[in-house]
């Protein structure tokens, strides 16, 4: 049985999937970036792969996905720092408790 | 004439007020105080040589042997329009070339006294910066080529006098003053203003030479115009004269210049006796062309000013501060200019009795110039002695002051008319101006002198003799420094010998010259109520009597009614503080802070209220949003798929 687009792409939408799903359901801001770094993969397979099978001679999709990889690793960094202030000033990581400068 | 120096005349008084204004602060008082002078001594000595070369050096004369109006130079300041320009320039003529004399003498004899008056007083740099200012504004305003150009000058000695009479300004009452006279006048100079704007408006130019030089064609102008059953053009010169009313203190516009002696007393001299007073007569004077064929707009004139001088003069008989004496009677005497210039005309472009009482007001404007500067820095002088502004503290004080005492004296007999002192000789000439156009007018202001020279006199007796000084906490008075005297003795022999002049060949109306005849009757009838006056004064205050006291007794109310000066601040109070405050000013601020105000506050609570009500949308909650977002999404995904399956 031949290997078609749809065998890859229904794994890369059950991670999106995933992703959202933890995107909202976690309180943890750290969870709740580890699902925004899911959603991001998902899509980088995406990339990869519509460019091996649409337009084989190309190479435009794979550097997007490198592209996205890098963008995705720096993002992490800066929320991860966000994450590390709010955590000295409040002692807390709870998404839904951050309300103090609110109204 | 080349322009230099008429342009010096007007740049040396500016420079030094901007050098004394900016820099002054870093000056000792006396490089300050010199500087002004030596600045105010220059510009005596150019106007001085103007003056002459116009007068006597024979180019300004014409064919007919007339005195000729002369534009030294006229350039444009502002031109909005093709007809709407307004130039700045320098006029030379008969009265602005007389003007020029009279104020960079008192000028400068002000500058030279300051120097002993105002020593050691703070603020004696900004002094003379403002003295300077002033010296400028009133010379831009003399020497105007155009209407708007005197019009400016005219505001802007309204600014320096403000100044220069708050210039104790820590003291309350300075300030008040300081108030009251700007706030007087600027209001007069709302009339000015509009009949500048009826004036020019039909005549289509602010230019005297236009204006004054060819009356004709501007009353043509005028013809068949009228408003409210007056011609247009008595409007337009009523109103002019309006903001003569108002910087010549004329009833009932008058009440700020007593107020204004809060000043240092040699601007009082300066500005509230000899120059800025009398700039109302000035305008008239260079208006009066076009007075005489307004014959309502004279006859107004006339009335306002013989009303003027005999109420000043009963209030003067009955003050006790000196200086307010010398107000009123600067007061007095400004209405009978324009009384005289009122009865130089007989309407319709006719003179009254060959114009005399042009001359003889421009005669009056000069010699009362110089005499009652005297007696204000007299009062100065005295003021400085005792340190307080009421006769009462001074009484026979002729022994300590003696050339105070002397030159005060002069100054009297030369304002009651006394020959051969210079008032004679000009109020005689106006004398017979006024029996000449209506006798009335002749008997009431042979009245008027008559009081003139009996509360001069009363002044003069209460301050030198009445009784011995009495020397309080062992502080004798003391003879006035020297930069001080020598004002005095210089405006005292002027007062002497400026009746000799022959004044008919510098000034008349049609500036032909022509020789002063003395009318002896109505000189015997003027100088025989002078004595009479005075003999009457002599006996009530030459020596401590009961008299007075009697008199005041027997007429209380008509002491009342002077002392008070007949109620006219309080009636000025009473009008706005009670009528205008209470019947417009009151309901407008009501209706400022209900309905202006409150429509605003009602849109700002609107907005406030429905921010809050709609504020809970914005939880914050970064899971909720993607709630929404995940919905938006999806339910946009479903109407694009339906739509390509429909």
């Amino acid at each position: 049985m031949e290997i078609t687009l749809i065998f890859w792409l229904v794994p890369s939408l059950i991670m999106f999937c995933c992703g959202v799903y933890g995107f909202i359901t976690r309180r943890n801001m750290i969870a709740m970036l580890i699902s925004l770094e899911l959603m991001l993969n998902s899509v980088d397979i995406n990339f990869a792969l519509f460019n091996r099978y649409l337009f084989p001679g190309q190479m435009e999709g794979m550097f997007f996905s490198l592209f996205a990889i890098a963008l995705a690793a720096a993002e992490t960094a800066l929320a991860i720092a966000i994450i590390l202030n709010i955590f000295r000033k409040v002692k807390n990581v709870d998404v839904q408790g951050l309300d103090t400068m609110k109204f | 004439m080349s322009p230099t120096i008429p342009i010096l005349i007007l740049a040396i008084p500016l420079f030094m007020f901007l050098l004394l204004g900016l820099l002054g602060m870093k000056m000792s008082h006396k490089l300050a105080g010199w500087l002004g002078c030596l600045g105010m001594g220059t510009t005596l000595v150019l106007a001085y040589c103007t003056a002459y070369t116009y007068y006597f050096g024979g180019d300004f004369v014409g064919a007919n042997g007339e005195r000729l109006m002369s534009v030294v130079f006229n350039e444009t300041w502002l031109a909005f329009t093709d007809k709407l320009v307004i130039s700045m320039g320098f006029m030379l003529d008969s009265i602005s070339a007389l003007m020029l004399v009279v104020i960079t003498t008192i000028s400068f004899l002000v500058h030279l006294y300051s120097l002993g008056y105002m020593e050691g007083e703070k603020g004696f740099q900004r002094y003379y910066a403002f003295l300077s200012l002033f010296s400028f504004s009133m010379l831009l305003l003399v020497v105007a080529t155009n209407i708007f150009q005197m019009y400016i000058g005219w505001e802007l000695v309204g600014a320096s006098s403000y100044l220069l009479i708050g210039f104790y300004y820590t003291k309350h009452s300075a300030v008040s003053a300081s108030k009251k006279a700007f706030i007087v006048t600027r209001f007069a100079d709302l009339g000015f203003l509009l009949g500048i704007l009826v004036l020019s408006f039909t005549t289509q130019t602010f230019d005297f030479a236009e204006l004054c030089g060819n009356p004709t064609a501007q009353v043509t102008a005028f013809a068949g115009k009228t408003f409210m059953g007056c011609s247009l053009l008595t409007w337009a010169l009523i109103l002019i004269f309006t903001g003569g009313m108002g910087k010549s203190a004329m009833m009932p516009l008058h009440i700020w210049l007593p107020d204004a002696m809060e000043g240092p007393t040699p601007v009082s001299a300066l500005i509230h006796a000899a120059t800025m007073v009398v700039a109302g007569v000035y305008l008239v004077a260079r208006m009066f062309p076009l007075y005489l064929w307004s014959f309502d707009a004279t006859t107004f004139i006339v009335v306002v000013g013989a009303i003027t001088a005999f109420y000043a003069a009963m209030v003067a008989c009955a003050q006790i501060d000196i200086k307010r004496v010398l107000a009123f009677s600067t007061i007095s005497q400004i209405a009978f200019m324009m009384v005289a210039l009122g009865v130089a005309s007989e309407g319709e472009g006719q003179v009254c009795h060959h114009g005399l009482g042009y001359m003889a007001s421009m005669f009056h404007m000069f010699t009362h110039a110089m005499f009652k500067a005297l007696l204000f820095l007299g009062a100065g002088a005295l003021i400085h002695a005792v340190h307080s502004n009421d006769y009462t503290a001074m009484h026979g004080l002729r022994k300590f002051m003696p050339v105070t005492h002397i030159t005060f004296l002069i100054g009297c007999l030369a304002i009651a008319g006394i020959p051969p002192f210079s008032g004679f000789f000009s109020k005689d000439e106006i004398m017979a101006a006024c029996y000449a156009w209506h006798p009335v007018i002749g008997v009431w202001m042979s009245v008027v002198a008559g009081l003139t020279a009996f509360y001069m006199f009363r002044l003069y007796y209460l301050i030198f003799w009445w009784k011995e000084h009495k020397i309080e906490h062992g502080h004798k008075p003391h003879e006035a420094p020297l930069p001080m005297l020598i004002p005095l003795v210089f405006l005292a022999a002027v007062s002497c010998v400026a009746g000799f002049i022959p004044f008919g060949h510098f000034v008349s109306w049609n500036h032909l010259p022509y020789d002063i005849h003395l009318d002896w009757t109505i000189a015997g009838i003027s100088v025989t109520i002078a004595v009479v006056a005075i003999v009457i004064a002599t006996v009530m205050y030459r020596k401590e009597n009961p008299l007075p006291a009697k008199m005041k007794a027997l007429l209380p109310a008509l002491w009342d009614w002077c002392y008070h000066r007949f109620y006219w601040d309080e009636l000025y109070m009473f009008i706005t503080h009670k009528i205008i405050f209470n019947g417009i000013c009151r309901p407008i601020a009501w209706f400022d802070r209900h309905i202006i105000d409150g429509t605003m506050d009602a849109m700002a609570t609107i907005t406030n209220k429905a921010s809050v009500a709609i504020r809970g949308l914005q939880s914050g909650q970064v899971q909720m949003y993607v709630w929404v977002y995940l919905i938006g999404a999806l339910l946009l995904c479903g109407l694009g798929v339906m739509a390509v399956i429909l």
